[in-house]
């Protein structure tokens, strides 16, 4: 830990402080308190509880995570009061931007040969399928990963974690969904890594994944999770979604058929997106092959 | 493909339950950008304009993490369908690009006057917002500040009282561009959108 640790610096936001505007940019948390893990706890277990009450009282599950959810702090000025204004998507919003094999080479969804040796770490498959609301697979659409290093480092300037840059790791990957909606990558399990929420805080160890659909709507951006973490309790990002089996779709599944024989361990994650609002032509429905649009 | 060990793969479910967003975080800086991300066409090439503005927070402080993404239609209201966006080539209008705010909080993008898709419509580019510190992307429009028969027929603008409505107008710029700001929280809050509806999804709702 380092010697000389403040409450500001606890409390600052967790990534500005090292920015030349940030004194103007950064609201301050709201004491010069320590806030501490146990604080932070407190707040979740609260908020948990009341959310078992809400649903034993017949309350709908959420699916998704809050967008006002204060103990990530970083949230608390940028997060909407209104609520979303419910709108019927049209013309373009029905329609994604599309990607192909032109915009991404094949070699980008291995994250271990990017330099001129091997990573360190423990080398990993992660594969799955991107599927639509409606369980039809998400063809020739862009999957893009980045992650931190195995010591819990990312390249990123921005990250002061004093653990080992990687040589031989960068941590971003792309692909290109095959026609069954299939994607899969080869790297290196990310290492959990602090951050300055709060004192003692540390994200369990995640790969971020960008998503396409087939319509604009269904864009997404999210985190991918291995299973049996012990951080999952005290983290606000992952906390942030309420319903456990919300959070349980953001968790991968070890699997023993992905792993290969002395190189990589498997791990399984699928993705939802979310419903269709277009009408499929049947060609659509079908499902098409990557690079289908010219 | 194998089956996977979760049951989400037919089409015959009629209903899959979305897997849950989660913040783009600080970090992203390093793989989202790529070079000519948010130049739909080359500064300064016929018919183009630039399209910029601050990403501010609740406290009117610019954001100095977030990232923005724009969908839109070609001069002619034309939905293309071209690959390429992710490599430049100078010529293909994909329709789609991708800016980070830099330490003031503002983005830009190069792109055309999205045409009206339709006799009539009102012409918007579609863009999605992320930033560190928010859960979950939100998607909102740009619309042109001109053609106000166009603007005054849109169903989504006369879904919505006259305040809160221009925060969707873009400001025409003297150079001809645009000028478009997202506030992210309070005063002049931007209208962000819920293609989904009903409270179940776990939106913000009051």
């Amino acid at each position: 830990m380092p010697e000389n640790f403040t409450a500001e610096t606890y409390n600052a936001d967790s990534l500005t402080e090292d920015l030349s505007d940030a004194a103007e940019v950064t609201p301050k948390a709201v004491t010069p308190k320590v806030e501490t893990q146990a604080d932070l706890s407190a707040e979740l277990k609260a908020i948990g509880y009341a959310y078992a009450a809400k649903l034993s009282s017949g309350g709908e599950p959420e699916t998704q995570p809050r967008l006002d959810f204060a103990p990530y702090r970083s949230s608390i000025l940028r997060h909407p009061t209104k609520s979303l204004h419910h709108a019927d998507p049209e013309t373009i919003e029905l329609y994604s931007p599309a990607f192909g094999h032109q915009d991404v080479h094949a070699l980008e969804s291995d994250l271990t040969i990017q330099h001129n040796g091997e990573p360190q770490g423990e080398r990993i498959i992660v594969a799955g399928r991107v599927l639509d609301g409606d369980g039809r697979p998400v063809a020739g659409q862009l999957v893009e990963i980045w992650q931190a290093n195995a010591s819990g480092r990312y390249i990123h300037k921005r990250d002061q974690h004093p653990a080992p840059l990687d040589p031989h790791f960068t941590g971003v990957g792309r692909c290109i969904t095959g026609p069954d909606g299939s994607y899969r990558f080869t790297t290196i399990k990310p290492g959990a890594y602090p951050w300055k929420n709060h004192l003692n805080a540390w994200r369990p160890a995640h790969i971020h994944f960008s998503l396409f659909g087939n319509e604009f709507t269904q864009r997404i951006v999210t985190q991918m999770y291995f299973p049996g973490d012990q951080l999952f309790p005290l983290d606000p990002i992952y906390q942030s979604i309420v319903d456990q089996d919300a959070r349980d779709r953001l968790v991968a599944s070890y699997d023993h058929e992905l792993t290969e024989p002395e190189w990589a361990l498997g791990y399984n994650w699928d993705i939802v997106l979310t419903g269709s609002k277009r009408t499929w032509t049947e060609n659509e429905a079908l499902g098409a092959e990557g690079d289908h649009h010219e | 493909m194998r089956p996977s060990g979760r049951k989400v793969t037919t089409m015959s479910d009629s209903k899959l339950t979305a897997t849950p967003g989660q913040t783009v975080g600080p970090f992203y800086g390093y793989a989202l950008p790529y070079e000519k991300d948010g130049e739909l066409l080359p500064p300064g090439s016929p018919g183009s304009i630039r399209l910029q503005g601050t990403v501010y927070d609740g406290a009117g402080h610019p954001v100095p993490d977030a990232i923005l993404e724009i969908w839109q239609p070609d001069a002619d209201g034309k939905i293309v369908h071209r690959t390429g966006s992710l490599v430049r080539d100078g010529y293909t209008f994909t329709g789609w690009g991708r800016s980070s705010v830099g330490n003031s909080g503002v983005y830009t993008f190069t792109t055309v006057n999205p045409g009206p898709t339709g006799p009539g419509a009102a012409p918007f580019i579609a863009v999605t917002v992320f930033a560190r510190g928010l859960m979950n992307r939100l998607f909102t429009r740009i619309y042109l500040p001109e053609n106000q028969e166009a603007l005054a027929a849109d169903p989504l603008l006369n879904s919505l009282d006259p305040d809160r409505r221009q925060t969707l107008i873009a400001r025409r710029d003297p150079d001809g561009g645009l000028t478009w700001d997202v506030r992210m929280q309070g005063e002049g809050e931007t209208v962000f959108l819920d293609f989904d509806g009903g409270p179940a999804d776990g939106k913000d709702r009051q």
